[in-house]
């Protein structure tokens, strides 16, 4: 406890050291589960398994993405499910009517936003739980998928559009590349702006930051937008790897999404997250669902199985947490 | 043997990363007797209580605690309670929706078969508000009492699982006189039944009224106990802080006062009726009035917070519109709400962070921040400041409560505002960090900054301001000259914050 002289600043406060020392629980366990995978199964540690696994990961990781940034002002977006299901029904449609493919997705991308508004919008306005508005939308969402598709799927004829969930570039899965430019801006938006820092303001203590002359109002509407967008890209994503919009699609990714979130570390109380805690939630999420097939483990089984590691992991976190706090 | 103290605490020592914050502490209570316990925050008060009340572990194989003779190992909050330990934490812990006696018997309820037998759990509630003298009925909801009735639960709810010692931090911080007054009869019930009485308090006065004895700690360390008869306040003051305190509202040079840089003209609303003032540079207005007299909501109507219906504000001559924070803040005004915790910080984020989330402007261009000059920024006021702290990436929520309420000041020093509204300053803040906050208030005002004091303590009013506003039920009562040559008297004060007279003399 002594005053500290300028030069003693930023010590220790390089990220890369900071993001492992934040992370290092689930670091630990996301090496521990491949160690355990190689060695108990022959395909898991090839080259082939690995891609297929992380283009699996990245419908996941776009949706907690977003998701976290909803968490770390607070709020809750149940709707993204049904947002993958509404935009890859629309970007196939509008295709299939003549639209093209670079205008389809930006309107899918759009219908994505225009969801966000509608969340954040009622919940920055009206004071509704996020839970709440959030819940009833993915309903309406979801009922608005079955009945513009009359509840059938929409097959895709364009081949183009098929190659971005397909497709390979320099031998990696596309939706990698777009995984990673994504992940980039939104990182650059979290930690490089105002408005990222402004977010944990706004879920650290909503009361001081309006007292800190933040737009509350806005700065939410515009997060539940982007956690739209996400959604659409996922759905336009997974549209495209499935040749088809399905207005099943997505149906429940939510929960894969808010598991993803708070593997990573995400406070569900608001005010704390990090976009690569997120992106290593997804990937636990998705190597343990790879492993558990590679094991030949009935799909009941893994839900059962994914549900406790969740409960384990969150429990474990909250236990170290309480220990650093007594001592 | 008959033991002389019923509590016992020898050689308690605690260590947090980096810091020692007890140093092997003495402490000893008897039973039926009242004991202060005073410091500065962080003197290592509330970590001493937290060890009793099994919420931190000591240092492992230094001290004992022991209780009636017996040594008590405490290593859980139930651990405390089985050995009788009751502690009333400074904010209230009460379930507010629910009764008094669901509250009363929260975690020990009363069965009978498998069902909750309501009636004898209102009884015995109805029994132990009784005996406490409190005319309530057990049914009431906690949120339907006042806040002292509420700290009388809390009282009751130790006493109904037989706390033989029981821990106040702060009970009077949001008290009315009258309600200090039953809170202390209360007490001295407490005492003649035998059961020992922790009381922390920064209240000089009401420490001398109640305590029969005082300990004092600094930086972690015992430096005395003695009976109230053989202490004076200066010389408890001196003991906290560690060297003569006599020049606590000293200024140093005369404060030149300018032109006026803020006026009020006929600001209405629901809670504040045609308020009249202005503000000048380097002048420093103290506003005084009783708790609920509107000084607050004066503030956050001119903070932009509440609305206005009525009235003007111009600053520096000129006609503004102040509609929500972001406003006040472009035309230059900062203000430093009277709760920390709840408005003015960010308390899981650094130090860091919290001084710089008004002006991230400054050093967030678009895209990409200046961490060059954030790290400066956070370093140039902690080190004006001198915000004890580990570095400036230590989470706010770990510092005292004058070291967080220095951090709230240096956010808005960082975003230089010309008009400080200041509510509260001082509240909960030790001796020591009150006289450092006096010295930046001076600063500010050396400054040319104009600085809008909201104090509920007399002392603080009359030594630190220029002029006084006094208010009473929303509407402004009086205005005092107050300069260093002649202070306005208290009882003026008084006459005025109690609805004295029913025009503003301006």
């Amino acid at each position: 406890m002594q005053k500290i002289s300028e030069n003693k600043i930023g010590a220790g406060s390089n990220p890369v050291i900071v993001f492992f020392k934040n992370n290092m629980g689930i670091l630990i366990a996301l090496l521990a589960l491949c160690a355990v995978l190689s060695i108990a199964t022959d395909s898991f540690l090839t080259a082939n398994n690995l891609l297929t696994v992380l283009r699996q990961i990245c419908i996941n990781a776009f949706l907690a993405i977003g998701m976290t940034f909803v968490l770390i002002i607070g709020g809750i977006d149940l709707t993204v499910g049904s947002v993958v299901g509404a935009s890859g029904v629309a970007v196939v449609m509008l295709m299939e009517s003549g639209v093209a493919i670079a205008p389809a997705i930006i309107v899918a991308l759009l219908f994505g936003a225009a969801i966000g508004l509608i969340n954040g919008t009622i919940i920055a306005f009206t004071g509704m739980p996020p839970f709440i508005v959030t819940l009833s939308l993915m309903g309406s969402l979801r009922g608005l998928c079955y009945l513009i598709t009359d509840g059938r799927s929409v097959a895709s004829k364009n081949e183009i559009f098929t190659v971005i969930g397909n497709g390979y570039l320099f031998g990696i899965p596309i939706p990698i590349y777009i995984l990673v430019v994504t992940a980039v801006i939104m990182s650059i938006l979290l930690y490089k702006t105002k408005f990222g820092r402004r977010m944990y303001a706004v879920g650290g203590n909503e009361n001081a930051a309006r007292f800190a002359g933040i737009k509350i109002k806005g700065l939410t509407v515009r997060v539940y937008m982007i956690s739209g967008i996400l959604s659409a890209l996922a759905g336009v994503v997974l549209a495209s790897r499935m040749y088809s919009g399905q207005p099943t699609a997505g149906n429940g990714y939510e929960a894969d999404a808010i598991a993803a979130a708070v593997l990573g570390g995400t406070s569900f109380n608001g005010g704390i997250g990090t976009i690569g805690g997120t992106i290593i939630g997804a990937l636990v999420i998705g190597i343990l669902s790879n492993g558990l097939n590679l094991l030949h483990i009935s799909s009941y089984v893994q839900m059962i199985i994914k549900g406790l590691v969740i409960i384990l992991a969150v429990g474990f976190d909250i236990l170290k947490n309480r220990k650093m706090a007594r001592q | 043997m008959e033991n002389e103290y019923y509590l016992e605490m020898s050689g308690i020592s605690k260590t947090f990363p980096g810091a020692k914050v007890l140093d092997s502490i003495e402490f000893n209570v008897k039973a039926g007797e009242v004991r202060a316990l005073m410091g500065e925050n962080g003197a290592g008060k509330s970590t001493l209580i937290k060890i009793l009340g099994g919420i931190y572990d000591m240092d492992h194989g230094q001290g004992t605690i022991r209780i009636n003779g017996q040594e008590a190992r405490i290593d859980t909050v139930q651990d405390a309670q089985r050995y009788g330990i009751g502690i009333i934490h400074q904010e209230i812990s009460l379930a507010d929706n629910m009764t008094i006696a669901d509250n009363l018997f929260m975690g020990k309820e009363i069965k009978g078969g498998t069902l909750l037998n309501d009636r004898e759990m209102i009884r015995r509630s109805q029994a132990i508000l009784e005996e406490m003298g409190l005319d309530v009925d057990a049914r009431t909801r906690v949120r339907d009492l006042s806040i002292a009735k509420q700290q009388m639960v809390e009282i009751s709810r130790a006493l109904l699982s037989n706390a033989k010692i029981i821990v106040m931090d702060e009970p009077t911080s949001s008290l009315t006189k009258t309600e200090i007054d039953q809170l202390f009869l209360q007490i001295k019930n407490l005492k003649k039944s035998g059961i020992a009485i922790i009381y922390i308090s920064h209240r000089m006065d009401e420490i001398f009224e109640i305590a029969d004895s005082i300990s004092i700690l600094r930086d972690g360390k015992m430096i005395g106990t003695d009976t109230v008869e053989n202490l004076t306040q200066d010389k408890v003051i001196s003991m906290m802080v560690g060297r003569e305190l006599s020049e606590i509202f000293k200024r140093d040079g005369k404060i030149e006062v300018g032109e006026v840089c803020l006026e009020v003209k006929h600001y209405s609303n629901k809670k504040i009726n045609d308020i009249n003032f202005s503000l000048r540079k380097g002048e420093i207005v103290g506003f005084a009035g009783l708790v609920g007299a509107g000084r607050t909501e004066l503030a956050r109507a001119i903070f932009g917070i509440d609305k206005v219906d009525s009235g003007e504000l111009y600053i520096s001559g000129e006609r503004v519109n102040i509609q929500n924070a972001q406003d006040a803040i472009r035309h230059g005004i900062g203000y430093v709400p009277e709760d920390r915790k709840t408005e003015g910080l960010f308390l899981m984020h650094t130090i860091k962070y919290n001084t710089s989330i008004v002006v991230l402007e400054k050093f967030i261009k678009n895209v990409g921040v200046d961490k060059k000059y954030e790290n400066r920024l956070a370093g140039k006021y902690a080190d004006a400041l001198s915000i004890k702290m580990t570095s400036p990436e230590q989470k706010v929520q770990f510092l005292s409560g004058g070291n967080q309420q220095k951090v709230v000041l240096g956010k808005w020093m960082a975003a230089d505002p010309d008009i400080f509204i200041l509510d509260e300053p001082t509240r909960g803040v030790d001796v020591g960090a009150k006289a450092e906050i006096y010295q930046l208030i001076y600063g500010l005002a050396k400054q040319g900054k104009a600085v809008m004091l909201i104090s509920s303590e007399m002392e603080e009013i009359i030594n630190l301001s220029d002029r006084i506003v006094v208010m009473h039920e929303g509407s402004v009562t009086g205005i005092l000259d107050n300069n260093e040559t002649s202070r306005a008297k208290q009882e003026e004060i008084m006459w005025f914050a109690s609805g004295g007279k029913e025009n503003a003399k301006n």
